[in-house]
């Protein structure tokens, strides 16, 4: 239609009428499939999973391999979880929010950390490798040192949890910043962008994707150390999840150490896939760095 | 400025230039400039005693094969880079320079892409916001402005990248083969389109390509750069009636003579 409408007319409409044209042409997307299709798509394979692992687990307690009381059947677990629900619930809060708490102080640390480190040469020779090592060194290592330092309380754990997550936070931002394409950081100072202004605006963002990927390492550890803290540093008057499970192996209670366990399985997914992973996703996706043809 | 003519300034090395320098007036002006890249033992010399004016609302082509030196030369005129001996003058504060790849922010639209040139400019944000909307317009890209970059064609990408450039405000812009990477269909049309654009703002423009008819669709004076180390080998002015169209005789025959000259000078650098 518009290309007709302008064929009289003058060249400048012409153009307009082409490059129209060339965009129509170019923008055919194939359209994406309903959320509801996507969630699906997302959930069932691992609700399956689930009842997978569920009818394997029932079929090695009926096999008789161990007796009832040391391995008790996924029935037994989950009765075991609501007589204890209160305590479970309190243990869960008090151990989130810990890590949360921890994870936060790792974020502040481990980015201020990182931008340094990935900006100033003399600091990533000094530290580049440091950071790694770091990353590598099994956090509970740290409990013995942490102990003498803050005694046995909560001290001690918020230590190890900082050590744990922020090496990797401060990891994914350098890397992040290392692997920006030149490009962007030539049209940055193109376009006036000095400083801490280019920091903020231009640097940043283009490091968000590897920044967000060791955010959610930086949480993994975290979580980790903390568990791992909670079974040694045990805090009297204080229910946590690490202080249920070895509450419950003391009282020699299978049923309730797995359900614990369950607990902090669900909370690590959840943690994972739904806050961290879809950040990513929705990043990658807002960046182009999602092959549309999948 | 007087221009010479073609065939005149064709066998001239660069560095016997005759323009006047003092008192000049010239957007663009590249005086014995050499760039050497690293030190003493392995230095790479990429430009070699290049001088070059540019007039104001000049529209200028630099053409050479590879290892030409155009990027770096636009680096030093974009002053993201210093000359190792020369000077470069620009007037009319920062150039803008804009590039072949892909370099919008991928994180921001359409709109906050050119946005951000204005942000950086300090502009309030209410003022802003026409001004983002006019700059989409005159690229002819309203309605894409809340796209992200990977959702456009590679000529829709370079329109955007137009715009930001433009929002910049500057007299000078610096192109970087910019339609490079593009269909020939999209070319042609962005040629006109770049062309429509230049003779509305009046801008200088330094126009960096490797393509010989692109350069003579382009320029009122197409500059022939040798290659390892980048010199200034030859000077085409380009007298030919606006608008242009690529295919035309004109334009086929003016660029088979620069091709000739072009093709002289990568043969120099041949094993035989």
């Amino acid at each position: 239609m518009a290309l007709f409408e302008s064929r009289g007319g003058s060249s400048a409409q012409l153009l307009d009428a082409e490059l129209s044209g060339l965009d129509q042409l170019e923008m055919a997307l194939p359209p994406r499939p309903s959320r509801l299709a996507r969630v699906w798509a997302a959930t069932w394979p691992k609700l399956t999973a689930v009842a997978l692992a569920l009818i394997i687990w029932q079929l090695v307690v009926w096999s008789g391999w161990k007796p009832e009381y040391a391995l008790p059947g996924p029935r037994k677990v989950w009765d075991a979880f609501f007589e204890n629900f209160d305590n479970n619930m309190s243990a869960a809060g008090t151990t989130l929010w810990r890590g949360v708490r921890g994870f936060l102080f790792a974020l502040v640390i481990g980015t201020t950390i990182g931008a340094l480190v990935a900006r100033v040469r003399v600091l990533r020779a000094a530290f580049g490798s440091m950071i790694t090592g770091l990353q590598t060194m099994p956090s509970v290592a740290w409990f013995p040192l942490a102990i003498l330092l803050f005694r046995l309380d909560e001290g001690a754990i918020f230590f190890v949890v900082v050590l744990g997550a922020a090496p990797s936070i401060a990891n994914g931002l350098i890397s992040g910043i290392d692997h920006i394409p030149p490009i962007l950081l030539r049209s940055g100072r193109v376009l006036g962008a000095r400083g801490l202004t280019a920091f903020r605006l231009i640097i940043l963002p283009a490091a968000l994707p590897s920044f967000v990927a060791g955010l959610k390492q930086g949480w993994a550890f975290a979580w980790r150390s903390l568990l791992a803290g909670e079974l040694i540093v045990t805090i009297a008057g204080k229910y946590s999840l690490g202080q249920q499970l070895d509450a419950n192996r003391q009282l020699a209670d299978s049923a309730g150490v797995i359900a614990v366990m369950i607990v902090i399985l669900v909370i690590g997914i959840m943690i994972d896939s739904l806050l961290f992973g879809t950040a990513e996703r929705t990043i990658r996706r807002r960046y182009g760095l999602v092959d549309t043809a999948t | 400025m007087t221009r010479v003519s073609t065939a005149a300034r064709r066998e001239e090395p660069a560095t016997e230039s005759p323009r006047s320098g003092a008192g000049s007036l010239a957007a663009i002006s590249l005086d014995a400039v050499t760039k050497v890249y690293g030190h003493a033992g392995n230095a790479v010399p990429a430009l070699d005693r290049v001088s070059l004016e540019v007039e104001p609302g000049e529209f200028v082509c630099l053409l050479g094969a590879s290892g030409c030196g155009k990027s770096t030369l636009l680096n030093l005129v974009a002053g993201l880079d210093r000359p190792t001996t020369g000077t470069v003058e620009v007037r009319g504060g920062r150039p803008t320079l804009m590039f072949q790849e892909a370099a919008l922010f991928p994180w921001l639209t359409v709109r906050g892409n050119v946005d951000l040139a204005l942000k950086l400019r300090k502009i309030s944000r209410p003022h802003r916001r026409e001004t983002v909307q006019a700059l989409l317009e005159m690229v002819h890209l309203t309605g894409f402005e809340k796209k992200m970059p990977h959702e456009l064609s590679g000529g829709m990408r370079q329109r955007v990248q137009l715009a930001r450039a433009l929002g910049q405000q500057a007299e000078i812009l610096l192109m970087d083969e910019p339609f490079g990477s593009l269909d020939a269909m999209t070319r042609d049309v962005l040629h006109d389109e770049l062309e429509r654009l230049w003779r509305e703002t009046g801008l200088t423009v330094l126009f960096v390509t490797h393509n010989v008819r692109e350069a003579v669709r382009l320029g009122d004076r197409v500059v022939l750069l040798s290659s390892r180390p980048g010199r200034v080998v030859a000077e085409f002015p380009v007298e030919i009636d606006r608008p242009r169209r690529i295919e035309s005789h004109s334009v086929a025959d003016l660029a088979a003579q620069i091709t000739g000259r072009l093709r002289d000078e990568v043969r120099r650098h041949g094993a035989v």
